[in-house]
């Protein structure tokens, strides 16, 4: 009989599928594990909702439920529990150490301005400098933006704060 | 009476078929990151009809994909803000600027909701918005001083004010900063909706059931 410490396990050995070097774990997403009578029920909830890889996530999930020898139950959640906030401290340093800035923590309950995204609260992942500007509010997916380095002169890809 | 689902039904398609149009500048837009930013929007906006489908299709007993590519165009209740085709760059942020400032009015209510499953959704979309609306009042206050610009938000005023419901465009009128004047309504559908519909209908109409 499968625990739900193992299918935790399992689930932190699942990369997202888009920026590999993070698992759904630690990206957050994995709101519940339940397992009854031998089927194992996952809610998740995607981190944007026109993220393309939510049917490859669901599919690695119910596969390594299947690996586990239970059957799965993956239910997409679309509610408001996933933020940026979310992702764990071991994911954020993950992402940061492959050339992905993590994500700016949220001020209390307001929206970020652009104020903010043109201020020097941002570092490169690169160098660490904050000597950073926005270049872009959208990137190559929907969870991130494009900053530019003028220390160390490199563009890099800034995760929303959402 | 509105019912819920005829409510997300109309967000919906307003967000799916404003996503087709922001997809047509990919490839030709004026600089290489206006290309990435409306490719993005347009991918955000057709994952926001996406949700909401799901939820009516769960309320009408039926499927997301049957609900945007199954229905006959006539049965679309997009708003006709959305339905334009691609314009030249002025209209193009005068109808962002428009649409994000109604969709941030409409949201808000819709985050109030007493049906928790909407409320949620509202929620999380707005997080998402919160960029497409940084992106347009960025350009807003580049163009506001332009007369091209200024001609456009004239002309697409009365189409703005139609997507929202009457009770919310007091609001819009205060937020834009114009007067309130007659909409063009839901449910007036331009032929340009027909030649979007067949185009984006086509491979489901000639293969039904295609799955890939």
């Amino acid at each position: 009989m499968v625990s739900e410490a193992q299918v935790w396990e399992a689930l932190a050995e699942i990369p997202d599928p888009e920026i590999p070097v993070i698992s759904l774990v630690d990206l957050g997403v994995i709101r519940a594990v339940a397992v009854e009578n031998g089927s194992v029920r996952i809610e998740f909830t995607p981190t944007f909702l026109g993220c393309p890889a939510l049917e490859v996530m669901r599919d690695a999930m119910a596969e390594s439920v299947r690996a586990l020898g239970a059957e799965p139950d993956v239910r997409v959640v679309l509610d408001d529990s996933w933020s940026t906030d979310k992702i764990t401290p071991a994911g954020r340093e993950k992402l940061r150490a492959s050339g992905f800035a993590p994500p700016a923590p949220r001020s209390a309950g307001t929206a970020t301005t652009l104020v903010e995204l043109n201020s020097m609260a941002f570092r490169c992942p690169y160098c660490g400098s904050k000597e950073t500007a926005l270049e872009n509010l959208f990137g190559p997916t929907p969870c991130r933006s494009v900053r530019y380095c003028n220390a160390c002169r490199q563009p890099f890809e800034q995760f929303k704060t959402i | 009476m509105t019912t819920t689902s005829d409510l997300l039904l109309e967000i919906a398609d307003d967000e799916l078929i404003l996503g087709w149009r922001d997809s047509e500048w990919t490839g030709i837009a004026p600089s290489l990151e206006e290309d990435v930013a409306f490719s993005s929007i347009a991918q955000n906006e057709i994952g926001h009809a996406r949700a909401l489908y799901e939820l009516a299709a769960r309320e009408l007993g039926t499927d997301a994909d049957a609900l945007a590519f199954d229905r006959d165009p006539g049965e679309y209740r997009s708003a006709p803000l959305v339905e334009r085709r691609r314009m030249d760059w002025a209209h193009t942020i005068a109808r962002h600027f428009l649409y994000e400032t109604a969709d941030e009015i409409r949201l808000a209510t819709l985050k109030e909701s007493d049906n928790a499953e909407v409320a949620g959704l509202a929620a999380k979309m707005d997080r998402e918005e919160q960029y497409h609306r940084l992106h347009a009042r960025m350009w807003e206050e580049r163009l506001r001083d332009e007369p091209r610009f200024r001609d456009a938000v004239h002309e697409l005023w009365p189409f703005a004010l139609g997507v929202l419901p009457p009770e919310q465009r007091a609001t819009l009128a205060q937020h834009v900063g114009l007067d309130e004047v007659d909409a063009v309504e839901r449910g007036q559908h331009s032929d340009e909706l027909r030649e979007l519909w067949e185009e984006m209908t086509i491979v489901r109409r000639s293969v039904p059931g295609a799955t890939w």
